[in-house]
């Protein structure tokens, strides 16, 4: 009994109703949008959007949701206003004809104005009233309710008339947007947080480095969980976009897919296979690496396999990578021209670096790519500190991991303290980072390229030797000699070297061989020679042997005769 | 001052039969008879009646007395309770100080 007791307020508590902005990444944040049938304040200091933000509250609220509404306006003309918005690709004159929005404007002119005696703000009230009827609307904008101070004198009628105007508006349960300027260490110049209790939001618009920024907090609400952090958000043709930034999770799913990076050798020093899918990469260099061209053939290398993928540069035009690639064999434009691959090029100075962040999410968003290029993020260090940039890009992966897309970023490595860091600092981040670095020797500079990192993979460990032809990028192995790496004229010769040692090694090899057979010929011929002497010899000593067999016959055969003689005598 | 034969063209808006627009109402009757006799019409339009003409003389407060002729418009918020005030808005008579 006491859990079910336990349970219920909980749940009753977390059906807080909410009525969804359309404002994308605001409901997100505020967990479900705006609370339902209550006052939310919207405040900020001019020029911050408060505007725009509400009216596009009304519209999206009208086109998506099927939710009328009412602005009331007390600073612009609805003229004024249909045109303003009109940039955004929003007709408020078609949405008031049909009846789905209606734009009042409360005029007051404090020369036209006498106030005597006792008053009240009922005509507002019925006005507005008659306007809600009119459309059936569920959501209203009063635009800046403020205004109101600056023609009415009488404070003290006014706060008690705003008072009864809030609770009047939740009485007919519309969801409502209060906009007010920001005043000098409060929220609103005249006060007008007392009375909106439910839902505060502030705008800001904040410049440093000369670069501004447009934020969004939400500093209170009242009975929801709601993130609390600054939000930056962005005003572009298709509305506001507001980004929920950080996410303090870890746990997207990993893909044990492989991409190839275009370059055979390359993945062949990968394990054979190339890089993970949806993993983030860096390739760090000095200027002049080629960088640019490996991210390139990485972008070609998707577009190959029919993969979408967005190429952000923040140094080159699309139409120099795209000339500057045609030269080593990569044709970049048919890939633009079937749609698969889409350039966005801006210097890094034209946003801050939170925008920046809004405008990849947003592109990212709708042109649902699988390989994301920056080239460089080192530029971003002109628009913010190293550890901004570092937070930047934790979220930009963060947010392609969770979209499964593989990112590549190159970043310029100097000899300088500050991009050392960068380069660092962003290292930790990646699945895998590879390194190109000039390899100076013998009077002439070549690339090396080594993979520094990477992740679930074995990997070589060996220094290549980058080459650009113009067929493309390739990767040879470089030759290690005694005098450390060799690379560029210096292998080649080192290779030439080595070839010449073959031929002389082959010659010398041949000529011993003759020597042999020659020797062998000799001693042969010295064989035969001997054998002729102890033939010689032998025939010498058969000659005596014989003659001696002779003269020992005779010798016998003269005894006989000598004894027979003297026998027979 | 008052040398010119128009006439003045009051509307006096109110919200329902309430003390405030009861109170302007005999307010402003009050100081035409003594200043303007014979040369004003006062139009009184409740707006819970016609909501609809809010809009188009821009009233937010309740009762306001509007002007519309003689020139130029000029709009009094309020009861009407200080005649000084009203005959100034009305240009009966200049402002004094």
């Amino acid at each position: 009994m006491s859990l079910e007791t336990a349970n219920t307020p909980n749940s009753y508590l977390s059906s807080l109703p909410k009525t969804l902005t359309g404002i994308t990444g605001l409901d997100e944040i505020t967990k479900g949008g705006l609370p339902k049938g209550r006052p939310t304040l919207i405040c900020g200091s001019a020029g911050c959007g408060k505007t725009l933000f509400s009216i596009e509250f009304i519209v999206r609220g009208a086109l998506e949701f099927n939710e009328p509404g009412v602005f009331m306006a007390f600073e612009e003309k609805s003229e004024e206003l249909a045109q303003n918005v009109a940039s955004l690709g929003f007709d408020l004159n078609q949405l008031q004809k049909d009846k789905l929005i209606k734009l009042d404007h409360v005029h007051i002119e404090r020369s036209e104005i006498e106030e005597t005696g006792e008053y009240d703000l009922d005509g507002l009230f019925i006005r507005l009233g008659y306007a809600i009827d009119q459309i059936g609307a569920k959501r209203v904008v009063l635009d800046t309710i403020e205004n109101l101070f600056s023609g009415l004198s009488n404070q003290g009628i006014l706060r008690a008339e705003l008072r009864r105007l809030f609770e009047w508006l939740k009485a007919r349960k519309v969801t409502t947007i209060i906009t007010g300027e920001r005043g000098d260490g409060t929220l609103t110049r005249h006060g007008l947080e007392e009375y909106v209790s439910d839902c505060v939001i502030l705008l800001d618009h904040r410049v440093s480095n000369q670069i501004s920024t447009r934020l969004l907090r939400i500093v209170k609400y009242r009975g929801s969980m709601h993130g609390t952090n600054e939000y930056p958000f962005l005003i572009n043709e298709k509305g506001i976009s507001v980004l929920p930034v950080t996410s303090l999770t870890l746990d997207h799913p990993v893909s044990s897919e492989r991409v190839s990076s275009g370059i055979p050798a390359l993945d062949k020093m990968l394990d054979g296979q190339g890089f993970f899918k949806g993993s983030s990469i860096l390739i760090s260099g000095t200027a002049g690496t080629g960088k640019t061209s490996i991210a390139a053939s990485f972008a070609n290398e998707a577009c190959l396999r029919n993969e979408r993928c967005i190429y952000f540069a923040f140094e080159e035009s699309s139409f120099q990578i795209i000339r500057n690639m045609r030269s080593i064999g990569f044709d970049l434009q048919t890939h633009i021209d079937k749609g698969l691959l889409k350039f966005q090029a801006s210097r890094p100075t034209l946003n801050g670096l939170e925008m920046h962040l809004v405008a990849i999410h947003k592109q990212i968003k709708e042109f649902k790519p699988s390989v994301v290029i920056l080239d460089p993020i080192t530029n971003l260090i002109t628009v913010g500190t190293v550890s901004d940039v570092k937070s930047m890009l934790i979220r930009l992966i963060d947010f392609l991991q969770a979209e499964q897309i593989t990112v590549l970023f190159t970043a310029l490595t100097l000899n300088n303290v500050i991009n050392e860091q960068t380069d660092e600092g962003v290292s930790s981040l990646v699945d895998a980072w590879l390194l190109v670095k000039d390899i100076e020797f013998n009077g002439e500079r070549n690339r090396g390229l080594y993979v520094m990192k990477s992740r679930g993979m074995k990997h070589s460990n060996q220094v290549r030797e980058f080459i650009i032809t113009d067929k493309g990028l390739d990767l040879v192995n470089v030759y290690l000699g005694s005098e450390g790496v060799l690379t560029g004229s210096a292998r080649e010769a080192q290779q030439l070297l080595e070839e010449t040692g073959i031929v002389i090694r082959e010659y010398a090899t041949n000529r011993k061989d003759r020597e042999i057979e020659r020797k062998k010929l000799i001693l042969e011929s010295k064989i035969a020679s001997l054998k002729e002497e102890f033939e010689s010899v032998q025939d010498e000593l058969n000659k005596t042997y014989i003659e001696d067999e002779l003269r020992k016959e005779v010798m016998e055969k003269n005894r006989e005769q000598m004894t027979r003689s003297r026998h027979n005598e | 001052m008052e040398t010119n034969e128009e006439n003045w063209e009051l509307r006096l808006y109110i919200a329902g039969n309430t003390p405030k627009s009861k109170m302007a109402l005999s307010n402003l009757k009050k100081y035409c008879e003594e200043h303007l006799k014979g040369k004003y019409a006062i139009e009184v339009i409740d707006l819970l009646v016609k909501p609809q003409l809010a809009e188009g003389d821009q009233i937010f407060a309740v009762p306001t007395l509007v002007k519309k002729v003689p020139e130029p418009i000029r709009k009094i918020i309020g009861d009407l309770s200080n005649e000084e005030k009203v005959l100034v808005g009305l240009n009966i008579r200049p402002a004094i100080k």
